[in-house]
């Protein structure tokens, strides 16, 4: 059991490192971007969530599984908030986060609007198949070179 | 109070019921859609839509201060309740008659809503603002999609320029302007929707030229639906599905 007097918020940062968004287990809730900000004090633990898209699913499996981690680690008094100003950007994707998502064959987000390349082999020669996907968050596209369809990232 | 309407209530609710009903009529595509890709893109363009309802109607039920939830706003109000234009209505007939509408819709909700981010009511330009980001996302889909349907064959030409017909006069309802329109507009809450027209005309115009289509000339406007007074039959058929489960089972949950 963790006193809540001896918490950081350095370490719930690190424990929420452990908690992946349910679509795409590669990248953490923090790679995501959609931890905003934790605020511990004597009493409280407050995590600030903002969601990615404004209908996603996914995003009540993500608290519940925010709750699940941090009471593993002894959190007992937790508290989640939504909160939608500032919108989620793709911005807010990590370095590590858009590297694990190539890895994993998802395109991370460009400014450009559309996939630098290739996930599975580089090559630059992409085409659109679908501005949107199997999750709010991703395009469908596909690769010339390797014929390999691939998800995009969606830049917003 | 009674008998006074409350115009935030009244401008929420005309938010929250465009994107629920639009929202609802766009799903009913799932698993039918014409293509894998277009099946996929419907239920998201679906999904942001309820989303995006259950924002403005969550704030909607706060304003209301009856002890309501967006949930119950949306399953259990009957259709007169309902404050949505009546294009958002209609069924949505063929692929190209729901493009058609998404894309007239999408092409006002771009300025609109990039009005509404600078809203007196801080509640207002938050939604505002993360409900733009979406639609500017639709918006791209669905003017794509007209002009590759009017700028197709001769069958999808003909098609596209009949639905536009069809949905025109139900244009003219998105620009209206009424007391609760002025209200909001003397707070500093939202613009008189009126003053959008030319934003939305010009948008529309350029892709009718690169789709071959032809908007019509005629100025008259169906309405009735953003005040309530008088829906079309098409809006009770479509909540009685909508609604079947919450009301057959009242506070079931899952
Ligand atoms: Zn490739």
């Amino acid at each position: 059991m963790v006193s809540e007097q001896t918490v950081t918020s350095a370490q719930i940062w690190d424990w929420l490192e452990a908690v992946p968004d349910p679509e795409i287990p590669v990248i953490s809730v923090v790679d995501l971007g959609i931890i905003r900000y934790v605020d511990v004090d004597s009493e409280l633990v407050k995590v600030t969530i903002t969601p990615t898209y404004s209908g996603c699913p996914a995003m009540s499996v993500i608290a519940m599984d925010i709750e699940t981690e941090l009471s593993k680690r002894g959190v007992s008094n937790l508290q989640l908030e939504t909160k939608i100003a500032p919108a989620w950007t793709t911005d807010w994707l990590s370095e590590k986060g858009r590297a694990r998502l190539e890895e994993y064959g998802i395109a991370p987000p460009q400014a450009a609007g559309g996939p630098e390349r290739c996930p599975h082999c580089q090559s630059v020669k992409v085409d659109k198949v679908s501005q949107f996907g199997s999750t709010p968050c991703k395009a469908q596209w596909r690769c010339q070179d390797c014929l390999e369809p691939f998800d995009y990232f969606k830049c917003i | 109070m009674s008998g006074e309407i409350n115009h935030l209530l009244e401008f929420l609710l005309r938010q929250g019921d465009n994107t629920l009903v639009l929202g609802h009529r766009t799903s009913e595509w799932c698993g039918v859609g014409p293509a894998l890709e277009e099946d996929i893109a419907l239920a998201n363009t679906a999904l942001d839509l309820i989303g995006q309802t259950q924002l403005w109607l969550g704030y909607a039920a706060e304003v209301e201060g009856k002890n309501r939830s967006a949930n119950d706003l949306a399953f259990l109000r009957d259709p007169y309740d309902f404050r949505n234009v009546l294009m958002m209505e209609v069924p949505n007939e063929d692929f190209g008659r729901t493009l058609m509408r998404q894309f007239l819709f999408d092409a006002f909700q771009v300025p609109w809503l990039t009005e509404l981010q600078n809203s007196t009511n801080q509640r207002v330009s938050e939604i505002a603002a993360k409900s733009l980001k979406e639609a500017l996302y639709h918006l791209e889909r669905s003017r794509e999609t007209v002009i590759a349907l009017g700028d197709g064959t001769e069958e999808s030409n003909k098609r596209m320029q009949a639905t536009l017909d069809y949905l025109w006069p139900y244009t003219g309802e998105l620009f209206g302007e009424d007391t609760t329109d002025q209200a909001m507009s003397a707070q500093g809450i939202a613009p008189v929707p009126s003053t959008l027209k030319n934003a939305w005309k010009t948008l529309v115009s350029r892709a009718f030229s690169e789709a071959y289509l032809k908007a019509p000339e005629s100025d008259f406007a169906h309405s009735g639906g953003r005040t309530g007074f008088r829906h079309t039959e098409h809006l009770g058929h479509m909540l009685a599905t909508m609604q079947t489960l919450q009301r057959s089972y009242p506070g079931a949950t899952w």
